[in-house]
């Protein structure tokens, strides 16, 4: 280890994260942490056939099993009303039709590992054995769970495929420097450590609390509405800490609402927590894709035509697009681009998004291709792309809101020491081992949705800020309370960010690297106005110090109000308060983006390098050290941030060499769903990883200038390790993961 | 490897033997205990007696020292050390990330040594000694390694943090803690989804540098 290693252990900078004393001290509680009075443990029964129907289920053994309370199943289970909603009275308006599985509805199969029935009983140790005793006999039908052997059912998604053209389609054919190419992205599974729980508890007939994992408590509680029939405050939604999710809590899956019956049919709280098995079928995964890329350039370089086009995978019962061609149209200066996006439905559940939903995928892919076409030029790869950086945003013809891309090019390319390596393919050894330099780019939309914060000012000096969002680990609380000590003036200690429950003004889901944008955008302006107000307040009080001065002439800071032309004169803010004889002051807003992001586009960008050694003979791959730098406009947090971004490296290393969800497609089931089989790396997989950060604000987005870094963090970064393998061994591995046998086959 | 697959329905399963032995148990759990507990049985307005007893007698006796609080409990022989912790003592520090020994999010110590709590079942910790997350800081002052995962952010959801933790102070302890290679290694068996590794790397070789007691 080098020096740097020692400066970083000793002096990590940044805020500590606000909820760390209650991470490290086992405090902190996960949905099924709650201590719910009378609380009675709900297990799973799922289905062992892939496709067809229950014909029969014997459930009498399990219920009078000790301990049970009840069997439920589509034979006995209370009724959905939002599974089949009532035609509206209005002709014109649509049902709202409800999303997804709907659980114990039918006798119906549509995968394997489908609830089919749900057990209750007094102790969990008694449900889980009583959930043995449950017997069903089936009748099969063939199922289909095998991508390629049903790639002739690609079809174009009914809400509408990728099918874009600008310029000329397939112009990448005529030009005097061709590639060609197909890349697999295989089935990938979150696998958050927190298993999926929660705990319901219904408080009357028509009242119902959750405490969930989810990352959207406002989501959860419309799902919970619209399942019930619910009016809004009837049903509370809790999620205080959620231990990861990646993506796999975006929405509400069948054991949510199994849960919710199996509450209402024994009138007693029930707890359900999934199995590791289960995390791979009823929660999503990312999507099986196939992409095509086909490029052509000038000899110089120069990019004429890109063609990328994916074939993916969805649901029998329901369609699940993402954008996995879409990089392909802004990312570099094209003229002519053309991109289609197919889906094949299959007997598997309906995936989901996962970190870097499609762009991860698209970006593998596009970014293996311009390595592949920079081996072809003899150009350096980190060249070619600046030989082909889009100062506008080709496709929508508009300014980047923000960009500095190519400084992540240069930063990182310098840290790694890019330009000392020998570029030829297998010319690099170190300690006996083959030595591989690898880059990429990543890309994501930089968003801005609605949300409303609430601030509260109390008499002691402190300050309270809420929103319902909740924080799965990227530190959102940290961030929002550093947003709000430097709008506010006010030290960090002494303000607490309030989440976790449905019950607060409305925040954003935490989703599309959005929330730091939104939310931060929301608490911002409302600690301005309680500065504002303040300042006001100031200028009227009894004893005021600020004589004839105008509210634009004073300013915050650590507490109080003071006078710009002399920082001398101040009154602080618990005086303000006093002097008024308020007990606290409040303020509540909702935040909307303006009419920015129809002026620029914009966007997040990352850039991967990474150091490999590959064994000459076993093909055993060990990455060596990473270093990713990111656009991510100004960043708010930098400890958190930092982070994110190794996180998100991790879990592209995953992707790059370990992760697959394997089927065993004669029986539609995986046979590797649980940790020893499905790996995610471990400690030893991961290296030292560098996060550097441009820093530069984003003057569009937000009052923060803050741009998201959740998925830039993941996404492209396969392709750096795919393209340093190549860099390694002269092999060039297109689909992920890089296992060694792909190598010294 | 557990093969088992507890949560799936069979298609031509067999319950066969527990359902039996319990039954079994009820009866004869019946006769003997009136000779015991006369009290208990002659509640004859209480159909479940047969319930009740059979329940008394499915539990065992198991003498164990959590944090510090010696604890005499009455608990099913198939209750793992892990759920006794979480669903009855309501020490929920001490996470379930797999329940098959292949992440370490359960991760205690008993007698000092770290194990994965959910691969022990409670009963086999007769008289031992169980410390968890709960029982690492002394009172408010945090353990030098808590405090570390702090300045150097070991974690972000902290979902795992609880076990990484208990293992770090093992690492420490066992000597196994002496470079980064090293740490990585014998920190291995413990899955960190969100990717903190190098910060929990860092945080180790702190304190271990710091040389405070752990
Ligand atoms: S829960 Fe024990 S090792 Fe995963
Ligand atoms: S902090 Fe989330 S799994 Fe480790």
């Amino acid at each position: 280890m080098g020096n740097h290693f020692f400066d970083k252990a000793t002096m990590p900078a940044g805020q500590d994260r606000v909820d760390g004393r209650a991470k490290v001290t086992g405090t902190a509680r996960f949905a099924a942490e709650h201590p719910v009075p009378e609380l009675t443990y709900g297990v799973l029964v799922c289905s062992t056939i892939t496709k067809g129907h229950i014909k029969s289920l014997d459930t009498k053994a399990a219920e009078k099993a000790a301990g049970v309370l009840a069997v439920l199943s589509h034979l006995n289970s209370p009724k959905v009303p939002g599974f089949d909603p009532p035609k509206p009275a209005n002709k014109d308006e649509k049902p709202r039709a409800w999303d997804g599985l709907k659980v114990f509805y039918s006798d119906k199969i549509y995968f394997n590992g489908q609830p089919i029935a749900v057990v209750v009983a007094d102790t969990y140790e008694r449900a889980l054995y009583a959930a043995t005793l449950v017997k069903a006999e089936y009748i099969k039908e063939p199922h289909q769970t095998d991508f390629n052997a049903n790639i002739k059912q690609a079809a174009s998604p009914k809400g509408g495929g990728d099918d874009y053209t600008r310029g000329e389609a397939n112009a990448w054919k005529k030009a005097p420097v061709t590639l060609e190419a197909e890349y697999i992205v295989p089935f990938e599974v979150h696998n958050p450590m927190e298993l999926h729980a929660i705990i319901a508890v219904w408080e009357a007939e028509d009242k119902i609390t959750v405490y969930d994992k989810t990352q959207g408590p406002k989501d959860t509680q419309q799902s919970i509405m619209q399942a019930f029939n619910l009016p809004e405050k009837n049903v509370q939604v809790v999620t205080e800490y959620v231990g990861g999710a990646f993506g796999s809590a975006l929405r509400t899956w069948p054991h949510e609402i199994a849960a919710m019956l199996a509450a209402k049919k024994v009138n007693k709280p029930v707890k359900l927590v999934l199995g590791r098995d289960n995390m791979f079928t009823l929660v999503g995964y990312r999507p099986y894709t196939i992409q095509k890329i086909g490029l052509g350039a000038t000899e110089d370089g120069k990019l004429t035509g890109i063609t990328h086009t994916a074939i993916s995978q969805t649901s029998s019962y329901e369609e699940f697009t993402e954008g996995a061609v879409g990089v392909s149209k802004f990312l570099y200066a094209c003229p002519n681009v053309n991109t289609s996006y197919k889906l094949i439905p299959l007997d598997i559940g309906t995936p989901t998004w996962m970190r870097g939903p499609g762009e991860a995928t698209g970006c593998f892919a596009l970014e293996s291709a311009l390595d592949e076409l920079s081996y072809k030029l003899n150009i350096d790869p980190v060249e070619l792309r600046l030989r082909n950086y889009a100062e506008t945003d080709p496709q929508r013809n508009l300014p980047w809101s923000s960009k500095y891309l190519k400084e992540c090019y240069q930063m990182g390319a310098e840290k790694i020491g890019w330009f000392q390596r020998n570029r030829n393919p297998r010319s690099m050894q170190e300690d006996g081992m083959l030595v591989g330099y690898g880059m990429s780019t990543g890309v994501f939309g930089a968003f801005r949705w609605n949300a409303t914060a609430k601030g509260i000012f109390h008499a002691d000096g402190t300050l309270t800020v809420q929103s319902a969002v909740s924080d799965m680990g990227p530190g959102t609380s940290t961030s929002m309370v550093n947003i709000a000590s430097e709008a506010f003036g006010l030290p960090h200690d002494k303000i607490k960010f309030e989440l976790g429950s449905s019950s607060l003004p409305p925040g954003p889901t935490q989703g599309g690297s959005g929330t730091t944008s939104t939310l931060g955008s929301a608490v911002h302006e409302v600690c301005v106005e309680l500065t504002n107000q303040l300042k006001q307040l100031a200028l009227s009080a009894g004893n005021s110090p600020f004589k004839n001065a105008k509210p634009e002439g004073l300013a915050v800071e650590n507490g109080n109000v003071l006078l710009v032309a002399d920082r001398n004169i101040k009154m602080s803010y618990v005086d303000i308060l006093k002097q008024h004889n308020k007990p606290e002051l409040e303020f509540m807003k909702e935040s909307n983006a303006g009419e920015e992001q129809k002026k620029y586009s914009m966007y997040s960008y990352s850039v991967h390098f990474t150091k490999l050694h590959v064994h000459p003979s076993t093909g055993v791959i060990t990455i060596k050290k990473v270093v990713t730098a990111g656009d991510a406009g100004k960043i708010v947090s930098e400890k958190t941030a930092r982070s994110q971004m190794i996180g998100g490296v991790t879990g592209g290393i995953g992707m790059a060499l370990t992760e697959e969800g394997i089927i065993d497609h004669r029986y539609g089931r995986y046979v590797n769903n649980n940790l020893a089989d499905y790996h995610v790396p471990v400690n030893a997989d991961v290296p030292e990883i560098e996060a550097l950060f441009v820093n530069r604000p984003d003057p569009y987005l937000n009052p923060m200038g803050a741009k998201g870094m959740g998925e830039i963090a993941l996404i492209g970064y396969a392709a750096s390790v795919a393209n340093a393998v190549y860099h390694a061994t002269g092999k060039r591995i297109r689909d992920l993961p890089i296992t060694l046998d792909k190598i010294i086959s | 490897m557990n093969t088992q697959k507890p949560r799936q329905a069979s298609e031509n399963g067999s319950d066969g033997f527990n359902a039996s032995r319990r039954d079994f148990l009820k009866l004869s759990s019946a006769v003997a205990a009136a000779s015991i507990t006369p009290s208990v049985v002659t509640k004859a307005a209480d159909k479940k007696v047969d319930e009740r007893i059979a329940d008394y007698f499915e539990k065992m006796t198991l003498n164990i020292e959590v944090n510090g609080t010696a604890q005499q409990l009455q608990v099913e022989p198939r209750v793992t050390l892990l759920d006794l912790l979480r669903e009855q003592l309501h020490l929920t520090g001490t996470k379930k990330g797999c329940d098959h020994g292949q992440c370490g999010a359960c991760t205690v110590h008993a007698d000092g040594k770290r194990i994965n709590s959910c691969l022990s079942l409670a009963i086999m910790n007769e008289g031992k000694k169980i410390t968890t997350i709960e029982g690492l800081a002394k009172g408010e002052e945090l353990h030098p390694v808590q405090q570390a995962f702090i300045k150097h952010d070991g974690f972000q959801c902290g979902y795992c943090t609880p076990g990484q933790i208990m293992s770090a102070v093992s690492c420490i302890r066992e000597g196994h803690a002496n470079s980064a290679g090293e740490i990585r290694e014998f920190m291995s068996g413990n899955i960190c989804r969100c990717g903190a590794y190098p910060n929990i790397v860092d945080a180790i070789m702190d304190v271990k540098k710091g040389g405070q007691d752990v």
